[in-house]
């Protein structure tokens, strides 16, 4: 899938730049793309590793586990493995790093979740239900106060530049309930492995 | 209320490390030994985010956006989607500093509290960098059959799209 999807963007950049005549753009683009890769994984070298380390720490230390016991009645709603499980823990730091707007915090435990839900998924290359149900909980996004957008309002003057913030857990909640009910339905026609980890 | 925020990090760092201070025996080297993992991390997802950012930025620098914005404007009147607003409707799941970017001058040239700039704040609020996540978490482990993975998460975009603009629209209509 994400072949097709890598090859697809490609080509579909091709047809779009040789139609609107930017193919000297698009010629830039492959080279400074690698460039904004490497800036990007370089960011990633510094903060990847320090909130590992903290997750480490938070993990031997028991604050994993009663975040984790917070967020039980949810997860046991949403996932299949156990809410006991090491994966279930770091699901949790992901969640609610995310929810508090730390997005450098959340993706090393967002990464370390997957590891673990890997352990427990009886194939290499195929995507169990849970991961995939995790990674939905990530790409809908719930934040509690959403800086970024309220700094760039403010900059142009808005008059209450939180005044959208209901606006804002209203959409979030609604997309992320409507990612969960999409999962529940797609998953029963996308391969069909009965992994009931 | 950024500056409540700006609390946050420095806040959950220092309650883990002196957490960790009193219930464990030697905090550093439990902080070293996940470092160490997480170096690991960075240097197996670095070739996947080299092929999938330089596709990204093919994307971008080759007008698709604008074509693609063009297609969609009759179901953008439909929904009551702002047309303003679309091409960063587009961008969203494709680039997040793109995305940004696009938010930043949406804002600047519709004004902050106008029904577009507004649709554009929550509609960047509420949804992720879908393509780049997705890799990104399923390249650190391998797996390369992702199932419905995207096609759930672009549903979820999509309707944001279309929630953010309702919502807006119920509150400041």
């Amino acid at each position: 899938m994400i072949s097709y999807v890598w090859g697809g963007m490609m080509l579909l950049s091709l047809i779009c730049a040789a139609i609107t005549g930017r193919m000297p753009e698009l010629s830039n683009a492959v080279f400074s793309g690698g460039e904004s890769a490497i800036s990007l994984c370089i960011s990633l070298l510094a903060t990847i590793p320090l909130w590992s380390g903290l997750m480490n720490i938070a993990e031997s230390s028991g604050i994993v586990r009663l975040i984790s016991r917070m967020l039980r009645p949810l997860f046991r709603l949403i996932f299949r493995i156990s809410p006991d499980s090491k994966a279930a823990g770091a699901i949790c730091m992901n969640v609610s790093a995310n929810m508090l707007g730390l997005a450098n915090a959340a993706t090393p435990f967002g990464i370390k979740a997957m590891g673990l839900l890997q352990d427990e998924n009886p194939s290499d290359d195929t995507a169990s239900d849970d991961m995939i149900t995790f990674v939905l909980i990530n790409t809908a996004s719930v934040q509690i106060i959403p800086t970024t957008v309220a700094q760039i309002r403010a900059k142009y003057g808005s008059a209450s530049p939180m005044d959208i913030i209901c606006c804002i857990w209203i959409t979030s909640i609604c997309t992320l309930i409507i990612a969960l009910i999409a999962n529940v339905i797609l998953r029963q026609f996308s391969g069909g492995r009965k992994c009931h980890i | 209320m950024s500056y409540i925020t700006a609390w946050f990090a420095p806040l959950v760092i220092c309650v883990i490390v002196v957490t960790g201070m009193i219930r464990t025996d030697n905090v550093f080297s439990h902080f070293t030994s996940g470092a160490t993992m997480g170096l690991k991390t960075v240097y197996s997802i670095a070739p996947s985010l080299v092929g999938l950012i330089v596709a990204v930025q093919m994307l971008k620098s080759s007008g698709a956006v604008d074509i693609l914005t063009y297609a969609l404007t009759p179901i953008a009147d439909i929904l009551h989607i702002p047309k303003d607003v679309m091409p960063l409707v587009l961008l969203r799941p494709v680039s997040g500093s793109g995305a940004l970017a696009m938010l930043d001058r949406l804002v600047a040239t519709a004004g902050a509290d106008s029904i577009s700039g507004r649709v554009a704040s929550v509609l960047c609020a509420s949804s992720e960098t879908t393509f780049y996540t997705t890799t990104l978490y399923f390249s650190s482990v391998r797996i390369k059959r992702i199932r419905h993975t995207l096609i759930a998460a672009l549903i979820a975009d999509f309707s944001c799209t279309i929630i953010s603009a309702i919502t807006v629209n119920l509150f400041f209509g």
